[in-house]
Parts: structure tokens; sequence; C-alpha cells
């Protein structure tokens, strides 16, 4: 079985993560319930004739793959492996209002061919030409995981050798209006950086776009490889440092070899609980990592977690703004990553240094 | 017709999401398909739709469309002639 390595990384995020010359070294901070990203020229990127039927999360999608293959000096892939939430929910949204707004009378094609959630997926494509394999999961919380597992699988097996997989979720009015409702939004503006401060429930919402090239052939300018990947659609919390011990026996690793933690906390009080399974008892020695008060929660949020791990495994540096707590490691060689969100859809995976 | 041209160029823009173009770049008599301002046949949907619901129109040959969207001069005409609203 061949290895798999992130050879290169595109992100669109709250942050000024599309350039890649940078690592987090100006950080923003917002005190709001909902946050956007900070957005690239798109017209660097994407002709304005393509450009004007898409909406953020396809501009976002196609921007930071693009991003991505430069970063891994390549123009193609072999495949493309998409992983979202809501996919492209702006466009639903505006054809949806439209039916209820008209009577079902007047509507135009525009919003509804691009509402699809394999709409970045099929954007990317077209844009680059590629004919190979092309597949989106629409997995909620595991949906980017999901495209990482199936690009493992077909690069293990040489079915391909070059994969491009991304996780892209945009927010829509309408969305985040319910999400409100709901109180799966926090229903006070919070201060990005103190959100695990916070003590109410729900999270910060976001949006963004984490894209990576995986392949089974190492370059020198590889970020990670990626080890394993592990998915549960439900798991309680007093499962979850079983789940997480299972899974570093079956790739031969105990606690002591985990260099990071890197987990998805979001200031819910109701659910970080789950992660608090974890960093107060098995992994309390271990350097530990956050990162959604840069990015906001969003069904693909995990895929920053990834863009993260990979650019501290090889760059070797940890920025003070995601130290969850303090440890003196001088050297990332394994990187343990987990998420949820409302309790369901978890995921472990592992990243090790090339 | 004048009031009636200036209103079509702005629904055009707005609603094909004509991002960098403004109503001052969009001449009477240009070309509104191919060449000219490059609207394509999914852009031809959106402009029957926006007859029908703007000016009560319903173009049942997709053949008509060809020639009455052929410039604002063209739409602003045909639109006077068979406006119901």
């Amino acid at each position: 079985m061949s290895a798999v390595y992130i050879t290169g990384v595109g992100s669109i995020s709250s942050q000024k993560t599309f350039d890649n010359t940078e690592f987090l070294r100006e950080i923003l901070t917002y005190t709001d319930n909902v946050i956007s990203v900070v957005n690239p020229n798109y017209k660097e990127y994407i002709p304005p004739a393509a450009a004007r039927r898409m909406a953020k999360g396809i501009k976002m999608g196609v921007v930071a793959s693009r991003i991505a293959l430069k970063d891994a000096n390549i123009e193609n892939v072999d495949a493309i492996i998409t992983g979202t939430g809501m996919g492209c929910v702006r466009d639903s949204e505006k054809f949806v209002s439209a039916i209820i707004d008209n009577d079902e009378q007047y509507l135009t094609p525009t919003s509804f061919i691009q509402s699809t959630h394999n709409t970045v997926g099929g954007q990317i494509a077209l844009g680059l030409q590629c004919k190979g394999y092309n597949f989106t999961y629409v997995h909620a919380s595991v949906s980017f995981e999901s495209a990482l597992l199936d690009a493992q699988l077909q690069l293990e097996n040489n079915e391909v050798d070059t994969i491009l997989i991304g996780g892209v979720d945009e927010h829509g009015d309408h969305t985040i209006t319910i999400h409100k409702l709901i109180n799966h939004i926090k229903l006070e503006k919070t201060k990005s950086t103190n959100v695990l401060d916070s003590k109410t429930e729900g999270a910060i919402f976001g949006e963004g776009a984490n894209f990576f090239v995986v392949s089974n052939k190492k370059q020198d300018s590889s970020y990670a490889e990626v080890i394993a990947v592990q998915t549960y659609n439900t798991l309680s919390e007093t499962e979850v440092s079983h789940a997480a011990q299972l899974f570093l026996k079956d790739n031969g690793l105990a606690i002591d070899d985990i260099d990071a933690i890197v987990l998805g906390n979001n200031g819910d009080v109701k659910y970080d609980t789950f992660y608090n399974e974890l960093s107060l008892n098995l992994f309390k020695e271990t350097q530990q990592i956050y990162y959604k008060h840069l990015c906001g929660e969003f069904n693909t949020a995990s895929s920053f977690g990834v863009w993260l791990a990979s650019k501290i495994l090889k760059t070797q540096e940890l920025p003070e703004v995601v130290k969850l707590n303090k440890k003196s490691i001088s050297n990332f060689t394994t990187i343990l990553l987990y998420n949820q969100y409302r309790g369901e859809n978890h995921s472990f995976t592992l990243l090790r240094k090339c | 017709m004048e009031v009636l041209k200036q209103e079509l160029k702005e629904n055009i823009i707005e609603q094909l999401n004509l991002e960098d173009i403004a109503v001052e770049d969009i001449a009477d008599d240009d070309i509104l398909f191919g060449d000219g301002l490059g609207l394509d046949s999914i852009d031809a949907l959106e402009l029957i739709v926006m007859l029908d619901k703007n000016y009560g129109i319903k173009l049942t040959d997709p053949k008509e469309g060809r020639e009455i969207f052929a410039s604002i001069e063209v739409m602003a005409k045909y639109i006077s002639e068979h406006r119901t609203k």
C-alpha cells in the first residue's frame, strides 16, 4: 500500500489564509455571532463571464483549489473529491424563495442549476478540464473527512496518483436566521478570541473553503503524511476517550506518541464537554490546539483544522493564538485531530511529519 | 421609451449578475448575445422570464427571442408594443 501525502494547501477563511507565504501572522478578531471569510481577489482566478453565475461558496472552492494546486506546483489532478455540509445554500435559498414569493411562477434557471451540492466540484473540474473521478460527500460535519477517506483509499491502492480534496461551506441569510432561532448560533455577539470562555450555548458560525492536493508521491515540499481517518456518526461522551485510544492503537500509537491534539472546541457549553473528555484526561499532558475561534463553526470547519495541522507539521511553528494549553514542544511529528458537531458526526484524523 | 430602455439595462445587469458592467456601458444598439454583451442561452431563459414577470409578455416560440433580444432598442420597441402590464 502506498502512503498518502498532503502536497499542497489552499485556504479561504475568516483569516488571511489565502496567502500561502504567511502562516497566521496577523490575526483578525471579530465580535459577532456569525463571521464571514476574508475574500481574496476572485477576479485574479476566475474569468468574469464564469464568475457572474457563481455564488460565494463556488468562488471560494474554485479559488482555494487553485491556490492548493499552485502550492503543489501542479496544473491538474486525477480526481476531485469535495466535502460540503450545506452545499450551495445561497442559491438554494434564492430559488426556493423565488418559488414562494412568485407563487410558483416566473422561475429562472440559474440559481437552481447552481444550487446543487456538487456544483463546487463540477465548477473546479470545468475550470481544470479534469474529466476524472468527481465526487461530493454531504455528510454533515464529517463531509470533509469522508472526502479525505475516499482519497486515502484510492491513493493507497494506487488507483490514481494525485487527488484534489476539499471542504467548503458558505452561509446563507435564511439558514443563519433558522440556526439563530434554534439557538445553534450564540444569541449574543461574542469576541471570537474569547469564544471558549463564553459559557453559553451555540457557536459562532463561519464559512470557508480549505482544499488540499493529496498524492501517493512524496515531494520535498510535502506538508504531512495522512496516516488514518476514522469517522463515527454516533458516539456518546463516555465513549470518546475509548474511541481515541482504539484509533491510536489501530495505528500502532500510544498517547505519548502524540505531539499535539487539534480539537474542534467552538465554545458551545453544551457540546464542548466532548472535547473536555480528551483535554482534561487522556491528553492533559499533550499540547492542545484549537482553531474555531479563527474560522467559526461550519460543517467543514474541520478542514481548517487539517490545514492548521499541515502548516504546523511543515513549518514546525505553533502560533500562540491556537494554543489551548502551554507545553514546550520543540518537534511536531505526529498530530491527532478530533472533531464533532453537537455531539454527532465525530472524526479522528492522524497526520505525521514527512 | 427612454425610461423603459434605462429600466431594461438596470434589470439585465442585476438579474444576469453583470458585475463589471454599468448602465452607461450598454448602448441602445449593442448586440446582447454572442460577440456583443456576451449573453448566452441561459441568459435568454432569464430574459424570457423577465418579460413575462415584468411586462406580461409570454414568448412561446424560443426563436422569437433571437429577434426580440437583439439589442436594448429592439427589446424596448417590442415590449412597448406588446406589454400587458
